[in-house]
């Protein structure tokens, strides 16, 4: 970094939040995906004025600025991919109000999502988008990947809950979208576009997130399948029967074997699939939803069905659910988590494609997911060490979106395109589609300043590469 | 600009890169850097930036051992600025050997700061007092009762009065104040005698002294054989012990460490009894890791996984063997301090709290953040005080929550740490803080 520039950056932000030597930087240098960028400098800004006068010193000597939350993002999104400024946001994090009257949460960016959650129930109140890292995520960080969770078939995903922001633009001005109202149909929805922009329209100083009263009470239960496809009927036929879970979540074979290796749950490994179901509301309509959930899992084909009789039996389900990524992971070093999403009626279908893809690459691809929004989490458990098996990876990886998108489904439900999932852009929204995209990103954005290298391929780049 | 790394830097990976890949390279590559470990951290919350983190300091141990930053330059610090709590072990999801990658970046810096000569002066004295005082058990001993001299002579008062440590360093002089109240030595139990027990003999223990312990707190220890003696535990005391070298492997120096637990694993094999027993979280732990730190020798990793089979803290004995014979009723609230190797390494947090709750009148209060390291961290709060202040000042707002009269800890760094966070705080007056044996022994009405 030139010797000028770094004396206006210290103008704008007080030394100890500047970090410049090589130790520091490579801190900076990944996410929980793929990949290792070293960045130029990191800094750490307290307020959305010292950062829109970061951006704009950006926009005039031409440096990439890379904003970044707690780095769980499993896309990329924070990867300083063309070197450049990373703006660690997590020092950001004064502001957490809870306004009762008006059921709103208004936040800083840099506050832990699972904060949130907790700020809430205190009041009565719930914030429902729950991503598995929410006890570790900052909400500035699910807010621009819009990343949700279990909960978005009953709950809606994370767009749904944010009415009012706080941006600055990629120009550095400081602009509001929205308001502490539901109701606004004032101008473009620009708190919609912000939303899920993987910070390369905006970068989040404030927000207002819409909270609901708490669910009084819940009931869960676990129903195990001979046949993949008769897991897939029991989801479709429950949510035709009226009755809306707050979560349903699958788990394939290879899943529950891992999980049974690495934490004996007591699963059933012969099972070809297992769904857990949860039910939240009135106790008195709970207890008649979950016993309708029962029998139509039981008439489906289910092998056996597991109602919580209480709490202790209720964490003792999701334990095994959570198990999932901490278990997979024992079976190779290297994990590449995908999200494709699906329409529900497609997930008996899409399971069948992952088994194809899984026999024909020879590969450990596991499945599991948040089947009732026909969201599934594919990974793939590799070694990136082992080249030859990565660039098998790799042809999987296009596969596996390649099955989505002909299913009618997209590329991601939660993690966001980043830089895994840019080079298929094109397949899902065609060449007049992404050209609207990115023309909205270079009106936005003339000198290309916020998050560069994300979302949009790179010329002539059709697939992914995971090898060096 | 790419990161990724040229070749030469990969073929030219020095000697103690070479070490360090050896050593740690599987171990930082099962890190998925989900961050789970974040919250977790206490110096990450302290110190507020990624290289403070476990996920960092796992990242630049792997770049270490990749030649992308140099061992001295850019790891000594962050390494050095790890408490070694390990409650980053207890978060992680995928279970990465957090405490081996850091041990093993430890020795790695320490050998090459033997090379090039590089000792800061706190390192100089810490490597005397790790190579030619605690191995030593005597030594040690000698320095207790000098310390006991400089107490009961009231050169202290004087000392204090004048401020003259405060002129020399401040952690030294905070230090001085907290230093417990030493018995005399004629009550030491004799190390290589064995103690009965009061009443039927249900078990034969024998029982880890400790090195600071035997030689500072050595009125815990005697309390310690009493409680084991009254719920019918035979006492064996083996002569031969040392030092656990809990201190060493913390500071790098993996093969002092390895013959201290071979000797300690003599010592105990001969005494034949049941179960080996300790009083303090941190060596309790290094204990109950022999069979890692030996994994490589096989001729002892064996006897090792024995040894570790029948160690156990004082608690868990306390509760398997109790109740214990409790004589009087305690006045006013407890609240309980979790040592970090006692809870994180040992899994030990449910015994300690269920003998207090135990104890007849008292009333137990968990505080906020007791999972927490209280940032002692063995000799952590002397080598980078200003650090160690910072989290202990906050850890103390959770005290104050309580509105506990005795503040509890099961390991000799933590209490002497507490005790200076009331200190500083300005309410030793009125909380005091004791090591679970002697809140124990109290109500038991042992003296």
């Amino acid at each position: 970094m030139e010797k000028h520039v770094l004396e206006e950056i210290k103008q704008i932000v007080s030394e100890e939040r500047i970090f410049l030597n090589l130790a520091e930087r490579y801190s900076y240098s990944y996410d929980a995906s793929f990949g290792e960028y070293l960045p130029e400098i990191a800094v750490q800004p307290i307020s959305a004025e010292e950062i829109s006068q970061l951006v704009k010193l950006a926009n005039k000597y031409r440096i990439p600025v890379y904003p970044r939350g707690a780095a769980t993002s499993l896309s990329g999104g924070p990867l300083p991919v063309k070197g450049g400024m990373v703006l660690d946001m997590t020092r950001l994090n004064k502001k957490l109000v809870i306004d009762r009257e008006n059921l709103l949460a208004i936040v800083s960016p840099g506050v832990i999502t699972a904060d949130i959650h907790k700020k809430a129930e205190e009041a009565g109140l719930f914030y429902p988008p729950d991503p598995s890292s929410s006890n570790v995520s900052t909400i500035g960080g699910n807010l621009l990947e819009n990343s949700s969770g279990p909960k978005g078939l009953k709950y809606g995903t994370t767009k749904e809950y944010v009415i009012g922001l706080e941006v600055v633009t990629p120009t550095g001005e400081i602009i509001h979208t929205g308001g502490k109202t539901v109701k606004n149909v004032t101008g473009y929805d620009l708190t919609r576009l912000i939303v899920g922009s993987e910070g390369t329209l905006g970068i989040v100083t404030e927000a207002i997130l819409r909270l609901i009263p708490k669910p009084q009470a819940r009931k869960t239960l676990l129903a195990s399948f001979d046949r993949l496809v008769d897991s897939g009927h029991a989801i479709t036929h429950i949510l035709s029967a009226g009755v809306l879970p707050s979560a349903m979540e699958l788990m394939d074979n290879a899943c529950i074997r891992a999980v049974e290796n690495f934490s004996p749950s007591g699963l059933p490994l012969d099972a070809e699939a297992l769904i857990i179901v949860e039910v939240d509301g009135h106790p008195t309509a709970l207890k008649e939803e979950i016993k309708r959930c029962e029998s139509i899992c039981l008439q489906a084909g289910a092998t056996n069905v597991r109602v919580a009789q209480n709490e202790e039996e209720r964490m003792s389900i999701w334990k095994a659910r959570k198990m999932v990524s901490p278990a997979i992971t024992q079976i190779g070093p290297t994990k590449i988590s995908e999200d494709a999403t699906v329409p529900r009626s497609q997930i008996p279908a899409m399971m069948e494609r992952l088994k194809e893809i899984r026999e024909t690459y020879q590969l450990n691809l596991v499945v599991f997911g948040h089947a009732g929004d026909g969201n599934l989490h594919p990974n793939i458990i590799t070694d990136k060490r082992n080249i030859e098996e990565m660039k098998r990876v790799e042809d999987a990886v296009s596969e596996i979106f390649e099955a989505a998108v002909s299913l009618g489904g997209t590329l991601s439900g939660e993690h966001g395109i980043g830089t895994l999932k840019a080079p298929y852009m094109e397949m899902e929204l065609g060449k007049d589609g992404l050209m609207m995209m990115k023309k909205i990103k270079e009106a936005w954005d003339p000198h290309n300043i916020l998050n560069p290298g994300k979302i949009f391929p790179e010329h002539g780049q059709t697939k992914v590469v995971l090898t060096s | 600009m790419s990161s990724l790394p040229s070749s030469k830097q990969i073929s030219n990976l020095d000697g103690k890169a070479q070490k360090l890949f050896d050593l740690s390279y599987d171990a930082t590559n099962q890190c998925v850097q989900c961050g789970y470990c974040l919250p977790a951290c206490p110096t990450y919350e302290s110190m507020g930036k990624e290289s403070a983190s476990p996920r960092g300091r796992i990242n630049l141990v792997k770049m270490a051992a990749e030649g992308k930053i140099d061992i001295q330059q850019d790891l000594a610090e962050p390494i050095d600025l790890c408490l070694g709590c390990r409650a980053c072990e207890v978060a992680c999801p995928v279970g990465v050997p957090y405490g081996h990658i850091l041990e093993s970046a430890k020795e790695v810096i320490a050998e090459k700061q033997a090379e090039e000569k590089q000792f800061p002066f706190g390192d100089k004295v810490k490597s005397i007092l790790l190579s030619s005082v605690f191995p030593y058990p005597k030594r040690l001993r000698f320095v207790g009762n000098l310390t006991r001299f400089y107490q009961s002579s009231r050169l202290n008062k004087v000392i204090r009065k004048g401020k003259i440590i405060d002129k020399i360093s401040e952690p030294m002089a905070q230090m001085e104040k907290i230093l417990p109240l030493l018995e005399a030595p004629a009550k030491r139990n004799k190390w290589g005698t064995t103690i009965p027990a009061k009443g039927e003999t249900k078990a034969s223990v024998a029982f880890f002294a400790g090195c600071i312990m035997d030689a500072m707190m050595y009125r815990t220890n005697r309390l310690t054989i009493e409680l084991l003696t009254s719920i019918g535990c035979e006492v064996i005391i083996p002569k031969t012990q040392n030092c656990c070298g809990a201190l060493h492997a913390h500071q790098g120096m993996m093969k002092q460490a390895k013959e201290m637990a071979k000797r300690n694993i003599e010592a105990f094999e001969r005494s034949g009894a049941d179960y080996y027993i300790n009083n303090a979280g941190g060596c309790g732990a290094m204990l109950r890791e022999y069979d890692h730190l030996l994994v490589d020798d096989a001729s002892w990793y064996e006897r090792a996984k024995e040894f570790v089979n029948k160690s156990r803290d004082i608690s868990e004995m306390l509760v398997q063997y109790g109740p214990l014979p409790f004589k009087k009723e305690w006045q006013g609230m407890i609240t309980y301090q979790d040592s970090c190797h006692l809870r994180n390494v040992q899994g030990v947090h449910q015994e300690p709290r269920l003998l207090l709750k135990s104890i007849p009148g008292a009333t137990f209060i968990e505080m906020e953040g007791s999972d927490r390291c209280c940032a002692s961290g063995g000799i952590y709060n002397l080598l980078h005080f200003e650090e160690s202040m910072k989290i202990l000042d906050a850890k103390m707002e959770n005290v104050k929550k309580t509105k506990a009269a005795t503040i509890v800890t099961a390991n000799p760094g933590c209490l002497l740490q507490m005790r200076l966070g009331t200190e500083r705080q300005g309410t030793s007056d009125q909380v005091q803080t004791l090591h679970l044996v002697e809140v124990l022994a109290e109500a038991c009405e042992l003296q």
